[in-house]
């Protein structure tokens, strides 16, 4: 039995998920990284990509879309922006999604972020298979 | 003295008046648990996100070089005020109570000699305000389409409120909400959401940080502003339910206690003009 972590997620509106898990895979800003037990405490801010959870009963996968995950010795949360069951997940929503960072790429100052944001998304449009 | 066909009429309307207000109770009493609700669903997103925060904020300080959104642009000349009210009438005091805080405050930034910009959320308000600060409103944001408060009207908020301050066209900006205590009793609250304010937690946890502590920050202070919106406006939207079902329960409570009322003085002058038949068919009969 492989020890575990407290692993929370919650967007602004509700929270998604309350569990403990094994390990957590998380879309970093700088890179991808899984969180196990014992994880030196971390708080890193995420990009668009894909959240894998796996726990005693198999394994869970969220999109998120941005916001930031803090992770402990004992448990990881992640805040996410915006954030999806990937078995609830429609091209529609992901083309909503796509959409969204469109518009937002146009009117951004900050070209190359924005650029990256959209660039994340069709990544990850590809990670889920749709 | 009304005729008892008035009598009657009036009855039958404060029976109608009755029957609106009690249905109008009971449609606040749904949303009013569908809007706390999302109150408390929101709730754990919005401690975490000041927890973080304000252990960001300690490590990093108001000094030199700080985010502006967290130090402050060095004024504080200009104030913007947030005001939040509903869309709707018929919640009692609700609006008013808001409006008078932020009216007090307005009186008290422009007495210090400040300059006062509202931009006012829910047309209640505005409404209101319109008479004595009117030369003061820079914008209104107008949520009557909206059926179930999203983080995203939210974040709109947010960034209308920050593009001021970016353009340097507000230094400081305070909210004004009512937060929900409970279905009699919400709180007037103002609170500035711009320089952001935290209380010092005192234990800060040592993390690493990826990318930097600034970046995350500089990420983080923008949400951590429409955080603390979606939150009054998540917090204003279960008040007003909350004052509309207490308004209501009293409206249909007086109409109840009227009812009864104009019963009994329709009761009296229907006996009244009786017994002044029978008085006048028994002296005619007496008098031949």
């Amino acid at each position: 039995m492989a020890s575990t972590v407290q692993f929370d997620l919650v967007s602004p509106e509700r929270r998604l998920a309350s569990f403990a898990a094994t390990e957590v895979q998380i879309p970093g800003a700088d890179g991808d990284m899984t969180a196990m037990e014992g994880h030196a405490a971390t708080i890193t801010s995420l990009r668009p990509g894909v959240l894998r959870v796996v726990a005693a009963d198999g394994e869970k996968s969220f999109i998120v879309t941005g916001g930031f995950a803090e992770i402990s010795a004992t448990g990881v949360s992640v805040l996410a922006e915006q954030a999806v069951p990937l078995n609830e997940l429609t091209a529609a929503t992901l083309d909503a999604l796509v959409a969204d960072a469109c518009e937002a790429a146009a009117v951004n100052s900050d070209k190359d972020a924005a650029d990256k944001a959209v660039a994340d998304l069709y990544a990850m449009r590809a990670a889920a298979g749709i | 003295m009304p005729s008892l066909k008035d009598l009657k009429n009036r009855i039958g309307s404060v029976k109608n008046t009755r029957k609106i207000t009690k249905a109008m109770q009971m449609v606040a009493a749904a949303k009013l648990r569908r809007a706390q609700e999302a109150a408390e669903a929101a709730r754990p997103f919005a401690e975490r996100m000041t927890a973080v925060m304000s252990a960001l904020a300690a490590g990093v300080g108001t000094g030199e070089g700080a985010p502006k959104l967290l130090a402050g642009n060095g004024k504080d000349q200009v104030h913007l005020l947030v005001v939040m009210t509903s869309e709707r009438g018929l919640c009692g005091g609700f609006n008013s109570s808001i409006v008078k805080l932020a009216r007090t405050r307005a009186n008290e930034l422009v007495a210090a000699g400040k300059t006062v910009k509202i931009l006012t959320v829910g047309k209640k308000g505005r409404e209101q305000l319109r008479r004595d600060w009117g030369h003061a409103f820079v914008g209104h944001v107008d949520l009557s389409e909206v059926k179930r408060i999203g983080y995203a009207n939210a974040q709109n908020i947010a960034r209308e409120v920050m593009a001021a301050f970016e353009a340097g066209e507000a230094d400081v900006v305070t909210i004004f909400y009512n937060r929900f205590q409970s279905v009699i009793s919400q709180i007037p609250t103002e609170q500035q959401v711009i320089p952001a304010r935290f209380e010092a937690t005192g234990a800060t946890a040592l993390y690493d940080y990826e990318p930097s502590e600034e970046a995350i920050l500089a990420d983080l202070l923008p949400r951590g502003v429409a955080t603390q919106i979606f939150t009054a406006l998540l917090e204003n939207g279960a008040s007003e339910q909350g004052a509309r079902m207490s308004a209501m329960d009293n409206a249909t409570r007086n109409a109840g206690d009227m009812i009864n009322r104009l019963t009994i003085q329709y009761n009296r002058s229907r006996q009244a003009a009786i017994t002044k038949e029978l008085i006048e068919i028994i002296s005619g009969a007496e008098a031949l």
